[in-house]
Parts: C-alpha cells; sequence; structure tokens
C-alpha cells in the first residue's frame, strides 16, 4: 500500500513510458503559460546581450580578455536562466497543487519533466541564437570553432540548468528559498569554473572540485570552440560530460517528484 | 429542504449493503502523518452511483482520507479498494476525477487553456481533438463559467478560481468525483445549482465523494459519513441518522455524536489518570 501499485493489465492507462503528446501538450502549456508573462521573456532573452555589450566595453582596452570571458559567459547564461526560471516553476507546480493533480492523472513523470525540458530548451535556443548571434557579428567575438557547436553546448547548459532547477526545487518549500539556491548552486561553480582564472592555475585542491563541477565542462566546450577550427576529442568529452550530467540530476529530479506525498 | 435518500430508493440501500458493487471499500484503513495516526483503522463502503457527503470538524482526518482514496498520501495501511482496483493504481488515473481543498489551476493561463492542458492529459492524441474541444466546453458550461472562459484564472474570485477547479475534475467521464469542499466560499445561489449539477452526475451513474462542514449540504447526500479525530463516528442515511439520534436535522445528530465521544474519551482519560495516580 506504500508504493504505487504495479500496472494494471489495461496498459493503456499505464502511464509508465513517455507518451509523446502529453508531453508535448505539457510543453506547450508551460510556453503559453510564459506568453503571458511578456516581460519575464524579454528579461530572459535581453539581459544576457546587455551583459555581453556591458562586458565588450569594460575590456575595451583588452579584447583578449573579452574573448575568453565571452565565450565561457555564452555557455553560463542559459545555465543560470534556466535554473532560476525551472526552480521557481516546479516549485510553483509543487506549492499550487497542480502538480499532486497531475500526478494523480494519467501523466508519466517524465512526460512532466521532459516537456519542461523542450519548453525551455527551445527558449535557450532563442536566448542563445542572440547573444551568440549579437557577441560574434555585432561586438566582433573571434571564434575560430562553428557556431552551430556553441549553439549545441548552450542547449545542453540550458537542460542542464533545468535539470538541476527541477531537483533543487524538491528542497525549496518557499520562492523565497528557491532563490536562495541560486548562489547556493551556481555561485560555487561560477568561480571555479575557469571564468575568472584558468582552472589549472588554482590551488590543487580548488582544481580538483572543478573537476567534478559541470559548469566547468560547460566553459571548457566553449573555449575549445573558441580555439579550435574542428571537433576536438577535449570538446566530445565536454559535450558528452555535460549531457550525462544533465540527464543524470534529470533522473534525480524525477525521483523527487513523488505521487504519494506524507 | 432537499433530501435525496428517499428518492434513490431503486439504487440505494441494496447496493450500499452489497459490497461487491461499493466504489470504495475501506477496512482497517490506517494512515500515519509524521508521528501521529490520522485514520486509525476504520471501515467503511462508498455505495456506486450515489452522493456521499464526508463530514466532519476540520483536522479530522477528511482531506487525508481522500488523497489517500486518491493515491497521493504516502504511509496507508490496510485494505482501501476504489472502483475494484487497489487506491493509487494507474488504471484509476483517468477515472477519478478529483478537487483539492485549494484550488489547483494555472493562474497564468485562462480558463479555457487550463482546461484544454488537463484534457490532453486525460485523453491526448490528435484525433480526439473534437472529442477533447466538447468536454472543455461542456465542463465550462458546467460550472457556468462561460463569460469567463478566456480570463486569466489569477484574476478570477475565489469562488470563481475554485470552480475552475471543479471544472477540471468533471473534464472525461470519471466514474467517481472526489470533492474536497467544493462549495466553500460560493454564494448560496452557486451552492444551489452545484448541488443540483451533483445530483444530475449522480442520476447518469457517477459516484460521488464529497467533503463539506455546511451541514445543510449533508442533508442533500444520500450517505454520510461521519468523521472525528481520524475516527468514524456514523456511517447511515440521513434519514436512518435522524431517526436513531432523535434529531430534527442532521447537523442536531453530528454534534449530539460528537459531544457523546467527547464525553466517552473524558471519562476514558478520567479512569486512566485515577489508575495511573493509583
Amino acid at each position: 500500500m506504500s508504493t504505487a501499485s504495479p500496472a494494471s493489465p489495461s496498459s493503456a492507462a499505464s502511464p509508465s513510458v513517455l507518451s509523446a503528446p502529453r508531453t508535448l501538450a505539457t510543453a506547450a502549456r508551460v510556453l503559453r503559460q510564459l506568453r503571458h508573462d511578456p516581460r519575464s521573456i524579454a528579461l530572459m532573452l535581453l539581459v544576457p546581450c546587455v551583459m555581453l555589450l556591458l562586458l565588450r566595453y569594460v575590456f575595451d582596452g583588452s579584447p583578449g580578455t573579452f574573448n575568453n570571458i565571452g565565450a565561457s559567459l555564452l555557455g553560463i547564461f542559459p545555465l543560470i536562466t534556466m535554473f532560476l526560471v525551472t526552480s521557481i516553476a516546479t516549485l510553483r507546480e509543487r506549492t499550487s497543487g497542480t502538480l499532486e493533480r497531475l500526478l494523480a492523472m494519467p501523466l508519466g513523470k517524465a512526460d512532466l519533466i521532459v516537456g519542461y525540458a523542450i519548453a525551455f530548451g527551445t527558449l535557450a535556443v532563442i536566448q542563445s541564437l542572440l547573444a551568440t548571434g549579437l557577441a560574434l557579428w555585432v561586438l566582433g567575438l573571434d571564434v575560430i570553432g562553428s557556431p552551430w557547436l556553441l549553439l549545441l553546448v548552450a542547449l545542453l547548459d540550458a537542460i542542464l540548468g533545468t535539470a538541476l532547477g527541477l531537483f533543487v526545487s524538491a528542497f525549496a518549500s518557499s520562492e523565497f528559498q528557491a532563490v536562495q539556491f541560486m548562489p547556493a548552486v551556481i555561485f560555487p561553480q561560477l568561480v571555479l569554473c575557469g571564468l575568472f582564472t584558468a582552472r589549472e592555475n588554482m590551488q590543487p585542491v580548488l582544481e580538483k572540485i572543478s573537476n567534478v563541477l559541470p559548469m566547468s565542462y560547460a566553459v571548457d566546450g566553449m573555449n575549445e570552440v573558441l580555439r579550435h577550427p574542428d571537433i576536438t576529442a577535449d570538446f566530445v568529452r565536454d559535450v558528452v560530460i555535460v549531457a550525462a550530467c544533465a540527464l543524470l540530476v534529470l533522473a534525480l529530479g524525477a525521483a523527487t517528484l513523488r505521487r504519494r506525498t506524507p | 429542504m432537499m433530501n435525496f435518500a428517499s428518492g434513490s430508493a431503486t439504487n440505494g440501500p441494496d447496493e450500499a449493503a452489497d459490497p461487491q458493487s461499493a466504489a470504495i471499500r475501506a477496512a482497517d484503513l490506517t494512515v500515519v502523518r509524521g508521528s501521529r495516526e490520522v485514520i486509525r483503522g476504520i471501515d467503511f463502503a462508498v455505495p456506486r452511483g450515489q452522493i456521499t457527503g464526508l463530514l466532519g470538524p476540520s483536522g479530522c482526518g477528511k482531506s487525508t482520507l481522500m488523497r489517500s482514496i486518491m493515491g497521493t498520501q504516502a504511509k496507508v495501511t490496510g485494505t482501501l479498494e476504489v472502483l475494484g482496483h487497489p487506491a493509487g493504481d494507474a488504471w484509476l488515473r483517468s477515472r477519478i476525477g478529483y478537487v483539492t481543498q485549494a484550488p489547483s489551476v494555472y493562474d497564468d493561463l485562462t480558463v479555457r487553456q487550463n482546461l484544454d492542458y488537463f484534457m490532453a492529459i486525460l485523453d491526448p492524441g490528435r484525433a480526439a481533438t473534437d472529442r477533447r474541444h466538447e468536454h472543455v466546453t461542456r465542463a465550462i458550461a458546467e460550472v457556468d463559467l462561460d463569460s469567463h472562459a478566456d480570463v486569466l484564472a489569477g484574476n478570477l474570485s475565489g469562488g470563481q478560481r475554485s470552480r475552475v477547479s471543479l471544472a477540471v475534475a468533471l473534464l472525461g467521464t470519471p466514474e467517481l468525483l472526489v470533492l474536497d469542499e467544493p462549495t466553500v466560499g460560493l454564494d448560496p445561489v452557486l451552492r444551489r445549482d452545484l448541488w443540483k449539477l451533483f445530483s444530475t452526475i449522480a442520476e447518469g451513474g457517477t459516484t460521488i465523494l464529497v467533503s463539506s462542514h455546511v451541514m445543510d449540504e449533508a442533508e442533500r447526500c444520500h450517505r454520510l459519513l461521519l468523521m472525528r479525530d481520524g475516527e468514524l463516528l456514523a456511517d447511515d442515511t440521513p434519514d436512518a441518522l435522524r431517526t436513531r439520534m432523535d434529531c430534527a436535522t442532521v447537523e442536531d445528530a453530528f454534534l449530539r455524536l460528537v459531544d457523546e465521544a467527547n464525553a466517552r474519551q473524558r471519562i476514558q482519560q478520567a479512569q486512566h489518570d485515577k489508575e495511573s495516580t493509583r
């Protein structure tokens, strides 16, 4: 009795596998909710562009610095934005009772999570297109590799951000707490990811810590594209690690969605 | 005051006596929340096609019982069968409509968008588009929100929002409706209309379990479950309850039952204290 019963013979009603129509309906619903909130969309899309613009002229005298930081930031922005948006959105889903209602309906947990990932992933792609376009063609960011690879890493970062946000929202009981998870989860990664100084220059213990934080690989991936015309082995490693982390955290996030709650 | 108990003799008492045809059947049902036993080994059967009222003081375990029936409550022990399946079974998920006490709808979607989404979860796929549209339009009309169909749920009044939540539960063709205080905060006219709707739905064969602490609503149920402190005080028709307690109204009968239970508890407590001081 304490756990969900095994699937009944009528498996048509069983939501154990991913259902494409339900997943897409969820993604469409999340985007529809956002559409009623144009200010949030504007902030999500414009803030990264404004930050890049700002940095470009802060480092007016040393374009090399802007080059390094700019490429890293193209990986960091989607992660942070999607982390914040997802943690608040899922928290609201939990506290408003809609999550309980959905889980009492024939909706699989995977439908919900993948639906969120698709919706916010779409938004992240638009955000990255704007930020990358601005950085490359207006601000003169000098990238040797293909801009498509930048976009690929940005998308994976966004999904990682979505996954982390979903996961930590389980540990927040208010939006106040959820926002505090941002400095707790994101800032240490930001400091250690190689944005401020190359990771190999850090104190060895910190370097080891940075080796196990996913944002380090998101930034490394961006820098590989920045410096190499082709896909390097390191780039492939970075992409695989970020994707694997995203999947792992998504699975952990799914485990925090309980049909039965105390 | 309306009383359906007499009018429903055709599908009423006989089925109620037969546990095989019960929509919900509980035996030795216990629920623990934290370190407290919120529901303490209760037994009951809710007959099909009737309105069963779940009554009791706030905090007596009504909502916990409803969540257990929905399969969203953890730490449930004993037997709890819903429509012949264990509570929480995946088979049940498209067959039960559920309204929680707080309206669970998306404030940043319109009424219609809310219903469209939940309907897409119940009956997905492109082939069902027309059917979904029909269901959504019908549900909006049933809760009398036609004129507000394109208003954001967050901009509605409290009563209107709880009706959106109720409309979600009416989507599809649920065999069982579990309604946790669906008429709280509604004006008398709306309450009367909703109860009319409930009895129409029940006449169509749907079972309704509805909690309330408004006692004139209790008179409109076919059957009543009276709860106090995690235990069942009574499981009877309103008529039988009034006769047994020799009261004019269900409210009086309920108050007398609660008073008697409180008195019994005080006596037990006093005896317990006496024994422990001895």
